[in-house]
């Protein structure tokens, strides 16, 4: 099929098995030996449909989500009084932490791995920030929205994270009212959720803002329609007139002809490569997604299509996939809150903050960056420690119970790691009497932090 | 303490005494804490310190027309109290927040440059801001304006053998790091964990360093990643640029650990996020931009050889209840701006350093029913150092000539960078900013 660029190695692996470990590090979080051995003999495709089944089994791995407490992210107590205000700080911080474990936990031992991965694509699609919401349970309500509705119609996903109680907050909706419409839900909603820029005009953004006033998350963090504030006129949005309401816009949008290019190239650019909406490379996605907007059938076909082994090398593992990745592969679990160690919850959300990449804290409304911003100098200092110190904790005997000459290699099999550079298997082999320096190293290598 | 170049000199020593055995092309740690010390940055060579403000600043709030009745009209409640304004000239105050920047007023060492953006306004944030870091309006550009600085360094690098522009030559000529043609990774510093698309050339980029001390591996892993993250010609452009960042850590530890190495670790977290929302919390020492400028100051002050820094602070989309968390934004701002200058005033090196604080735009003129406001368009741009000649650029834009509601740009973007890359930088505007259309130069330099 592909030939993988790059492969300097003087034990040249199968295509294939090149092509799974792409596939599982794209789709979920990697995959490890027994897996890709298993893929190697069912085949690719098999291999991909089995992937993205897994949603149809039991998940032993899926960890419940905590109980968070909602009733107290809505109290907080006056300015005024600093010992309830502390406290409340505090409890936020806890639920916070709390919730980051969770997810990160239910990541790196889920069996459906496909489907949290694809949870982790709309929150940094439909990226809304704790930070300004300040409720833990108000952005778990919305985690499972995108893992619920994640694979469904794109129409549907749209219009429940339009009702988000959390998006509401985020995106100032609640204060959206008739005779001062306020726009920033609007704007994002067609230039981040469902169009992209260039395919509307300011005045669909305005007139888009006064469909959706007077939708609000109520005072029990439940999703209302204000009729007083929400203004009935006509309005023209698209070139489409009349009493347009929030539900008629969302299906309008994400049903426009710029919609589905738009989602799908979204896709793309995170799951395969950085690409341009009119790229040829969507065809397939496009195909796919048809006119139900099917999302899973477009993840499917990207994962099937003839041009996605080709883009082997053109990501960077963002943070939360590298840490999760790491974590999976070496079979460590994420503990409760309050333990510790190298993976508890607390040590793992500050690597993911030096990293740059903090789950339910996206940087703004456009959701993370991708690619080579995640190479700076200042994350290779994280990660090196981090790498190091999970190491430490892990159980690293696949690697430390081979003769030495074979450690190299059997760190790339655990690590589903194709084929060194001449480079990295050269400073491998230096460490390879010592295996937790050697696993260590291979953690930070190049190879390994693209994809 | 202030920390001195002698103590710099010191501490780097100390640091480089654990040498490393190195491999074939790749400079020791010696070598490489030579590099920072011993081509320390020129006297008098030109510093250029961005900050960038994300969410877009309201500017009317922030250089406030306040004797003009139509901005009250506006404004409503969010127009400050006359009293409470700090009044520069032309009927513009600064907002009660900024006491520091009125007295820098005073001094003369702040310029204002009024009304300024880019043709055909973009209200998107990403749109906009990718236009004001790529200053490339019209193209879809992937390179920042101070990495095709970069480039153009690194080129004229390649062409002498050694790093050019305004270091004093050092004996381990051409730095070490893994980027193209052996750039130097110092050159251009962003303070925090992802770098901004600003300091991203075509062929160069910049560096990423997190607030707070810090320091490279050192021993064995030390060593070991100096291996691991050598060029290899195998290597796609992704990872050898991961090699790079690897690589180039060694030196920017280098250079930075022994100056900061009393400097605290922050690790803001959640605690300051969510704490940070509290109005009037956090701002009193500059909060975390404060943070930012300490580090920029302290590096300043060594002489480590970067010319540009660059550092953020965030939270300007105040699309409602604006008027708390504009004050404390800032609050912020006036603090870490002023402590930094008065740093900047203390120490020789700083007579060179220029600040420059711009925002993706301003915000609609009418205030929104939230108490907030709507992605407006122009925004001044605030420029303030020693050697920052004071007053006011570019014309203010009418509020009673709107544009659907929106300021008109009277001042293009690109004559604040044209100046600054011409008289901070000493870079010929053009090849940075391209040659087919010319921006005026302004005579706040």
């Amino acid at each position: 099929m592909v030939v993988m660029a790059a492969a300097v190695t003087t034990d040249s692996p199968t295509g294939v098995r090149a092509e799974l470990a792409l596939l599982y590090r794209r789709a979920g979080f990697g995959a490890r030996p027994d897996e890709l051995d298993a893929a190697e003999r069912a085949g690719y495709e098999a291999a991909a449909r089995g992937l993205l089944d897994a949603h149809d089994r039991p998940d032993p791995g899926a960890v419940p989500p905590p109980d968070l407490d909602a009733e107290a992210d809505r109290r907080p107590p006056p300015a005024s009084d600093r010992t309830a205000r502390a406290a409340y700080a505090r409890g936020l911080r806890e639920r916070t932490e709390a919730l980051i474990g969770w997810w990160l936990g239910r990541m790196v031992s889920t069996a459906d791995p496909v489907t949290e991965k694809l949870t982790l694509f709309w929150h940094g699609h439909f990226a809304t920030s704790i930070q300004k919401v300040r409720s833990p349970a108000l952005m778990l309500a919305q985690n499972e929205i995108f893992r619920r509705s994640g694979r469904g119609p794109f129409d549907a996903l749209t219009l429940a994270v339009a009702r988000d109680p959390a998006m509401l907050i985020w995106l100032d909706a609640g204060r959206n009212v008739r005779e001062h419409p306020n726009e920033n839900f609007a704007r994002e909603l067609m230039e981040l959720f469902t169009l992209g820029i260039g395919n509307y005009e300011e005045r669909d953004v305005r007139e888009t803002a006064r469909a959706f006033t007077g939708w609000r998350a109520g005072r029990t963090g439940r999703f209302t329609v204000a009729a007083a504030q929400h203004d009935s006129g006509t309005k023209t949005i698209l070139g489409h007139t009349g009493d347009l309401g929030g539900e008629d816009v969302v299906s309008l949008l994400a049903h426009d002809p710029a919609s589905p290019r738009w989602v799908c190239s979204r896709l793309w650019s995170r799951y395969a490569a950085p690409v341009a909406p009119a790229d040829q490379a969507l065809t397939p996605l496009l195909t796919a997604y048809g006119p139900g907007l099917d999302t899973s059938a477009a993840l499917r076909a990207m994962l099937l299509a003839p041009g996605f082994q080709a883009t082997a090398g053109r990501l960077v593992a963002p943070p939360i996939d590298y840490v999760v990745g790491v974590l999976r592969a070496l079979r460590i679990t994420v503990p409760a809150p309050g333990a510790g160690g190298a993976a508890a919850p607390a040590r793992l959300a500050t690597v993911l903050r030096g990293l740059g990449q903090v789950p339910f804290a996206p940087p703004s409304v456009g959701g993370w960056p991708a690619g080579g911003a995640w190479l700076t100098t200042a994350a290779s200092l994280v990660r090196t420690r981090f790498a190091a110190a999970v190491v430490d904790a892990a159980d690293i005997s696949a690697v430390a119970d081979v003769p030495a000459a074979e450690r190299v290699d059997a760190v790339a099999r655990l690590l589903s790691v194709p084929a060194w550079s001449a480079r990295t298997r050269s400073a491998l082999s230096a460490a390879a009497a010592d295996p937790p320096r050697l696993v260590t190293l291979a953690l930070l290598a190049p190879e390994y932090l693209v994809t | 303490m202030p920390l001195s170049r002698r103590r710099f000199l010191i501490a780097s020593g100390v640091t480089g005494a654990g040498a490393l055995a190195a491999g074939a092309g790749v400079l020791s740690w010696d070598a490489l804490h030579g590099a920072a010390a011993d081509r320390p940055l020129a006297a008098g060579t030109g510093v250029l310190v961005v900050v960038t403000l994300y969410g877009g600043n309201d500017g009317l709030n922030t250089v406030i027309p306040f004797q003009d009745p139509a901005y009250r009209q506006a404004r409503g409640d969010l127009a400050p109290a006359e009293p409470d304004v700090h009044p520069l000239a032309d009927g513009l105050a600064l907002a009660p927040a900024l006491p520091g920047l009125a007295g820098l007023w005073k001094e003369g060492r702040l310029a204002v440059v009024r009304g300024v953006g880019y043709p055909e306004p973009d209200h998107s944030h990403f749109r906009s801001m990718a236009i004001w870091q790529t200053a490339s309006p019209r193209t879809a550009s992937t390179s920042g304006w101070i990495g095709r600085w970069l480039d153009a360094l690194a080129a004229k690098d390649g062409a002498t053998g050694g790093p050019a522009g305004g270091s004093t030559a050092g004996p381990t000529g051409g730095s070490a790091g893994g980027q193209a043609g052996g750039a130097d990774p110092l050159r251009a510093l962003a303070i925090g964990p992802t770098l901004p698309p600003l300091l991203v050339g075509d062929h160069t980029v910049g560096s990423a360093v997190p607030t707070g001390g810090f320091a490279a591996p050192s021993g064995r892993l030390g060593a070991d990643l100096h291996a691991l993250y050598r060029p290899d010609p195998a290597d796609s452009p992704l990872a050898a640029r991961a090699a790079a960042s690897g690589a180039d850590l060694f030196t920017v530890a280098g250079a930075l650990a022994p100056v900061l190495a009393d400097a605290p670790e922050r690790d803001a977290g959640t605690q300051g996020q969510l704490d940070g929302g509290d109005p009037g919390a956090g701002g009193g020492d500059g909060g975390e931009l404060g943070a930012q400028l300490d580090m920029v100051a302290r590096a300043i002050t060594a002489g480590v050889p970067t010319r540009v820094y660059s550092v953020s602070l965030g939270g300007f989309d105040t699309h409602a209840a604006e008027d708390g968390t504009h004050t404390r934004l800032l609050g912020q701002l006036d603090a870490a701006l002023t402590r930094f200058h008065r740093s900047m005033a203390a120490t020789p090196r700083g007579s060179a350093v220029t600040t420059m604080v711009y925002s993706e735009f301003g915000r609609r003129v009418a205030a929104n029913a939230s108490g907030g406001t709507d992605h407006g368009t122009a925004g001044p741009v605030l420029l303030l150092g020693r050697p920052v000649r004071g007053g006011f650029f570019g014309d203010q834009p009418p509020l009673t000539d709107l544009d659907d509601g929106d300021l008109r740009v009277t001042t293009d973007f690109r004559s604040v960078y044209a100046t600054l890359l011409e008289r901070v930088l000493g870079t010929e505007a053009g090849t940075v900013l391209g040659s087919d259309e010319s921006f005026p130069r302004l005579a706040f330099l």
